[in-house]
């Protein structure tokens, strides 16, 4: 290992890329996409109450309208009365049908008088089968009311309540806190797998590796500059989602010094599997199947857009074979749970299958044939 | 040493196939060898071997005083190589290419002064892949010149240039033997080999089937040098019988072996003599090219024994 060597090669690979508008625009400005994308679909969790159509027959009766208030109260169910004045009991099913509406409640007249009077009175709720999970809320929140009005009008209080939610974690987390560290590792991954498949292959087809062998630089040094330079676009591509996720969504992320074995390992890791790959194949197609096989997985299986303890339970031990999964949760561990004991596990993981890629790589490849 | 390179009983074998069976030649320091072939002959084969970037089968292959194979890495320090097809990193520019190599053979090479002698200093900061093909092949000249180097293996170097590149990289050529470098030459480019080398093997099929100068192997396996005539056949008949020596008229043209130098002066007095219209003569000798063409034919019609290297 030559420092020299390496450095004229890092060199040579900065500008490479410096140079090339598709590779840059991929490890910088994707990223950002992926974030400002995922970020906006999952951030407003606010608009998931299930509309409810209520029929209103009791007019001008303070307790339906209390009702109607507490079913709002839920956030699990969104009222709309409805205010056409053909809809009857009889035609409401229809209506529903008709207006594409998956959840209807009428509330008879005289619910209010009976109320007071503590008579019962029977709601009727229509649903429509082709959305069960919309009747189903509806049907939650409608009971947890109807208990507390039956309640009320009993005279009793309350005995086990629930009290304000909490989030999982040391501070209060939304689903881009998570998101952060999963598209770090999806980039961490990507970048150098697609690029050292191809790279590796083309330029052994185009001689360029015959060219280097003829010169005094050895493979060991031509892979660490590789990866020395996908460390440090690690770094970048880490500040620039970081940034947006804090600047645009509000993310809470705990940067530390934790991260930075994490940045560090996880290309180490990524440009030699990719080298070891693109050496193994022997044509740029079978390259590039073999670098999707390997990378398709993991990018989704590997906690990268969803937590791996969301997974069904027999694909969870799929997804901890995969290297990605011990970089992600290793990141999860110092950014958001300050979990040491862990991430240095997670750590101890992957630098140890980093150092065996990087050596099967550098052994399996060839500059020269024999 | 008497020879940069020094090859004995080469043989190389890819399974059942055999490649080079058997060669050997030397190149004296300082000389300019041109190894020719057609096709699949055994040359890049042979050039990879010396070069340390394929393994000898049997035989013993000096380069330098060292084995190309396992002392590889000292080699390429002190030799260049164009390999066929050079290619190189798109995006980078010649002054950045040779930078590079500097930094990794550890010398002091100027890029401006290396460019300037491959003649490419005026596109010294234009990336490669901008480059023309004539361009990238004085890039592929100028790299193997960083190092210094003892001996530039050059393959194929003019392949696909225009004239006037090949005869820019012919200056290069004659540069390096100014230098006192040894160049071991192979092209498809007979005029090539004839103009600039000292010595020339042809190889064909794995052996060498003619070595020496270019006009020791033009003399040896060549024709007779001819005189051509533009004239009638009766002008035919009566040279053939004054001079006793076939002579035939084809499309208005006659052509007349001379076995010596002389005859070339009793022609032109028998041309006089004979009183009949005769125009446009012409003394023409067999070139390179012709000879290997026809060595390379015979050989292929199976009238020549391997072996048969002069």
């Amino acid at each position: 290992m030559n420092l020299r060597h390496i450095g004229a090669d890092f060199r040579i690979v900065s500008r490479t890329y410096l140079r090339n508008g598709a590779a840059l625009f991929f490890s910088l400005i994707f990223p950002v996409i992926l974030i400002l994308l995922f970020g906006a679909i999952f951030s407003n969790s606010g608009s998931t109450a299930v509309g409810l159509e209520v029929l209103n027959e009791d007019h001008n009766s303070p307790v339906s309208s209390a009702f109607m208030n507490a079913l709002n109260n839920t956030s699990i169910v969104k009222v709309s009365l409805v205010t056409d004045s053909s809809v009857t009991p009889s035609n409401f099913a229809a209506w529903l049908g008709q207006n594409g509406y998956a959840v209807g409640l009428v509330i008879p007249d005289g619910f209010g008088a009976n109320f007071s009077e503590k008579r019962p009175t029977n709601l009727t709720l229509y649903e429509n089968p082709e959305d069960p999970s919309a009747a189903g809320s509806a049907t939650g929140a409608i009971q947890g009311v109807a208990s507390y009005f039956n309640l009320a009008a009993a005279g009793g209080s309350p005995i086990v309540a629930l009290g304000p939610t909490e989030k999982v974690g040391s501070q209060i987390y939304t689903y881009i806190d998570y998101l952060i560290p999963g598209l770090i590792g999806f980039t961490i991954l990507t970048s150098p797998m697609f690029s050292m498949v191809d790279v590796t292959n083309s330029y052994r087809k185009e001689g360029i590796f015959r060219q280097l062998s003829l010169t005094p630089l050895t493979r060991a040094e031509w892979l660490t500059s590789r990866i020395l330079w996908y460390v440090l676009l690690g770094f970048v591509t880490t500040a620039i989602m970081v940034g947006a996720g804090v600047g645009i969504f509000g993310a809470h992320v705990t940067l530390t010094l934790g991260l930075l074995p994490f940045l560090a390992v996880g290309p180490f890791l990524f440009v030699s599997l990719g080298m070891l790959a693109g050496s193994a194949a022997k044509t740029p197609e079978s390259a590039a199947i073999i670098g999707n096989i390997i990378t398709f997985p993991m990018m989704f299986l590997s906690g990268t857009f969803f937590p791996v303890s969301e997974f069904p339970a027999w694909l969870q031990p799929v997804a901890k074979v995969l290297p990605l999964y011990y970089v992600i949760d290793g990141m999860n561990q110092v950014m958001l749970f300050q979990n040491t004991g862990r991430a240095l596990l997670d750590l101890l993981v992957i630098l140890v299958i980093a150092i065996v890629f990087f050596l099967a790589a550098i052994r399996l490849f060839r500059w020269r044939d024999e | 040493m008497a020879g940069s390179i020094e090859v004995h009983g080469l043989v190389k074998r890819y399974g059942s196939l055999t490649a080079v069976n058997g060669i050997n030649f030397e190149v004296p320091a300082g000389s300019v060898f041109s190894f020719l072939g057609p096709n699949g002959a055994g040359k890049t084969t042979t050039t990879e071997i010396l070069e340390g970037l394929r393994q000898k089968t049997d035989g013993s292959v000096s380069v330098l005083g060292l084995d190309p194979w396992s002392q590889g890495a000292e080699l390429h320090r002190r030799i260049g190589v164009i390999p066929q097809e050079f290619r190189f990193f798109d995006k980078i520019t010649p002054r950045e290419a040779i930078e590079y190599y500097r930094a990794l053979f550890h010398t002091g090479a100027d890029p401006k002064k290396i460019l300037a002698q491959v003649e490419l200093l005026d596109k010294i900061d234009s990336r490669y892949d901008t480059l023309s093909g004539g361009q990238k092949q004085k890039l592929g000249l100028a790299l193997a010149l960083t190092n210094d180097p003892e001996i530039c293996f050059l393959d194929e170097p003019t392949t696909g240039l225009d004239p006037h590149a090949r005869r820019a990289i012919w200056e290069v050529i004659r540069a390096l033997k100014r230098d006192g470098r040894t160049v071991f030459l192979t092209t498809h480019y007979l005029e090539e080999a004839e103009i600039l080398a000292d010595r020339v093997a042809i190889i064909h099929q794995g052996n060498i089937i003619a070595a020496g100068t270019p006009q020791e192997i033009i003399r040896e396996y060549g024709r007779p040098a001819r005189m051509r005539v533009n004239g009638s056949p009766e002008l035919a008949d009566y040279l053939a019988r004054k001079l006793g020596v076939q002579a035939a008229a084809e499309g208005g043209r006659i052509e007349i072996d001379l076995h010596r130098k002389e005859d070339a002066l009793r022609v032109l007095f028998a041309l006089d003599a004979s009183g009949l219209p005769w125009d446009s003569f012409a003394t023409e000798q067999d070139t390179l090219e012709d000879v290997f063409i026809r060595l390379v034919g015979r050989m292929d019609d199976g009238a020549l024994k391997s072996g048969a290297a002069g």
